[in-house]
């Protein structure tokens, strides 16, 4: 039964708690309050509160009428995350957390981020829930995103630069878990994705199934039935591992489309289920780019969100089992679903979801059209024009 | 010549018969590779004839999470000059019997992974290296090596933390190699001014549940700290200041630090 994989931690060989011992007492804390939490009903009827009041819950499920005619294929459905409080499915995982850390007794948060926006969704929720917020980010992500790096500091967050190794959101999940190791005492680490130790993997893939859940409901009410197939982009995995979850046990084909960069043949991609292999980094084993010696590699694609070299020890796990199919898109694939939506349909995509609109495309051309395909829309591409109109220009 | 064995008792003859001296223990921790391969084996001579009762090799890795800024500086600085973990272990097979101290290698996971845990510990006892520091390889994973390092005859130090339950505490004391190794600050290495005060109780608890030396690590940067550390512990881990010291050519500190274990 694919549903009991993750309860104790391990995902077939995958997973695990490879931390410092002084992080030890902190997870199985968290461990314990998240198990207590989902059980508390309390607890429930606030995060759904939240959701539905604060983050805008349900979010649709759009038929893309207008992309479907262009296409020739599948009906194509959007699960619309991008229109979720600040733009991206990021802040399902963040409330639940957020709520998680004042359960705990704990007033500060402390969180790594990219491209921006688990650190805004971070930020923006501590600001909410009134506590304390240091979110840790690679020094040359900070000059990609000045932006965001303003938002969160709007917010109320300290945002640490990191300058570390690549200076990218690898060595600012390193610094963040440094910081967590110092100050564990009364600090609570958001974890941003389907990554870390156990049970980060687990919780924050439950807090993102909302995405599946409603899909699969709003799915049934229009169609009458399951879809044929899912598709969502894959950087840690968060979006998609939330979308996918509550279709594992059904006959729904699963893709999950990881960023291909410059080409998975070159050195500058993401694409870790495509061509790395098992390793452990960050708490859990998981598959890795990396070298023969068991360094890390460092990932490259336009997207910031996908730029990481591991991916979720559940996916991993899922690919090796074949449940999901995994597949790689490239940047310059991913600029041009970029456009078709936003010209199609009237929606900028983030360049995240961008590459699960390109490979999507692609596989609904090879279904029929009464059957019909689903896209996570992980979040907005406003964050992206600016990047975008330099690609193209350039 | 003797030939010596080396491996887990090794370890602890050496260390039994330190203690049974009245002296403490002192662990030098080094980055391989910083100032390039070649420096390896003269640093480790150059700490094993200045006293250091064991030393502790650290294996650069891109991660390390563990690491305070002096250790990840180094490993940064070995990697760039191109040292592999391969190397390392081929040097020391060279060069083991020029040194009496034991070895302990201090690695994160993933290399050890990649090399292969089979592999990894038949050419790690063949390099005559005595135990193995894993800080990302807590109680509940040890069963990921444990077949492999015992076949091999290899001590598995195991780190205590200031957090660590006391149920905890109890398992990994127990389980512990060579000697128990109890983290004296929350947070990753690194020289730092103060210590919490009831550390005396925590290591009371520490020696009660342990059959091995306890020995205190990570902030130790002062012969005023090795001399406050020695008075509750077995004695002691240096890193951070041993690689800023062995920068900056001061042999003097290096052997006031060592020379402050006995001098209670």
């Amino acid at each position: 039964m694919e549903q009991s994989q993750g309860s104790n931690g391990m995902y077939g060989p995958y997973g695990g708690r490879f931390i410092p011992e002084t992080l030890m007492g902190a997870v199985q804390e968290l461990e314990e309050s998240y198990e207590e939490a989902i059980q508390d009903e309390a607890f429930q009827e606030r995060l759904q509160q939240l959701l539905k009041q604060y983050v805008g819950r349900e979010n649709p499920l759009y038929y893309a009428a207008n992309l479907t005619e262009e296409i020739g294929g599948a009906k194509i459905y959007l699960k619309r995350e991008d229109l979720n409080h600040t733009g991206a499915h990021k802040i399902n995982n963040t409330i639940g957390q957020a709520l998680l850390t004042e359960r705990m007794g704990k007033r500060k948060v402390v969180a790594e981020t990219g491209a921006g926006q688990h650190g805004v969704a971070t930020a923006t929720v501590c600001a909410l829930l009134n506590l304390d917020c240091v979110i840790f980010m690679g020094a040359e992500d900070m000059k990609r995103q000045k932006l965001n790096v303003f938002r969160m500091e709007l917010l109320g967050a300290k945002v640490e630069a990191v300058e570390q190794g690549s200076a990218t959101l690898k060595d600012a999940v390193n610094e963040a878990l440094r910081y967590w190791v110092s100050n564990v005492d009364d600090t609570h680490y958001i974890m941003g994705s389907v990554l870390g130790p156990h049970p980060f993997p687990k919780m924050v893939r439950d807090f993102q199934s909302v995405i599946g859940r409603e899909t699969k409901q709003q799915h049934l009410d229009v169609e009458g039935q399951l879809p044929d197939a899912v598709v969502a982009c894959v950087g840690g995995g968060s979006n998609a591992m939330g979308m996918f979850y509550p279709f594992i046990d059904d006959h729904v084909a699963l893709y999950g489309i990881e960023a291909a960069g410059e080409g998975v043949e070159t050195d500058h991609h993401a694409a870790t289920l495509t061509k790395g292999s098992p390793g452990i980094l960050h708490g859990a084993m998981m598959y890795l780019l990396q070298d023969d010696a068991g360094q890390i590699q460092e990932a490259s694609s336009i997207s910031a969100g996908l730029d990481y070299p591991g991916v979720g020890p559940e996916h991993s796990y899922l690919k090796d089992t074949d449940r999901v199919q995994y597949l790689a898109v490239t940047d310059d694939d991913a600029l041009e679903a970029f456009q078709l939506l936003s010209r199609t349909e009237g929606i900028i995509p983030a360049l995240e979801s961008s590459h699960a609109v390109a490979e999507a495309v692609k596989i609904a051309k090879t279904m029929s059209p009464d059957e019909s395909l689903v896209i996570c829309l992980s979040g907005r591409g406003d964050k992206d024009v600016e990047a975008v109109q330099e690609h193209l220009q350039g | 010549m003797e030939t010596i064995t080396h491996g887990k008792q090794y370890m602890q003859a050496v260390f039994n018969q330190t203690l049974e001296q009245n002296e403490k223990i002192f662990v030098p921790y080094i980055m391989a590779g910083d100032g390039g391969i070649e420096s390896l084996m003269p640093t480790l001579q150059q700490l094993d004839q200045a006293g250091a009762t064991a030393i502790e090799i650290g294996i650069p890795f891109s991660d390390p999470v563990a690491d305070g800024p002096t250790i990840q500086e180094a490993g940064k600085r070995a990697r760039e000059t191109g040292v592999t973990l391969h190397q390392i272990l081929d040097k020391l097979a060279e060069e083991r019997h020029s040194i009496k101290a034991p070895i302990i290698v201090m690695t994160y996971l993933n290399p050890i992974f990649q090399f292969g845990v089979d592999r990894f510990m038949e050419v790690a006892q063949s390099a005559g290296i005595d135990g193995l520091i894993i800080p990302d390889l807590p109680l509940e994973h040890e069963s990921f090596i444990r077949e492999a390092k015992e076949q091999h005859g290899l001590a598995l130090i195991q780190l205590v933390s200031l957090t660590s339950s006391k149920e905890r505490i109890k398992q990994i004391a127990e389980a512990s190699e060579g000697f128990l190794y109890a983290v004296t600050v929350n947070g990753i290495t690194g020289a730092r001014q103060t210590f919490t005060e009831d550390l005396a109780t925590h290591f009371e608890l520490l020696q009660t549940y342990s059959d091995v030396p306890v020995l205190a690590g990570f902030g130790i940067s002062t012969p005023d700290h090795v001399q406050s550390m020695t008075k509750v512990a077995d004695g002691v881990v240096v890193g951070s200041q041993i690689i800023q010291s062995l920068q900056a050519h001061d042999t003097n500190h290096i052997h006031a630090l060592i020379n402050a274990k006995d001098n209670q």
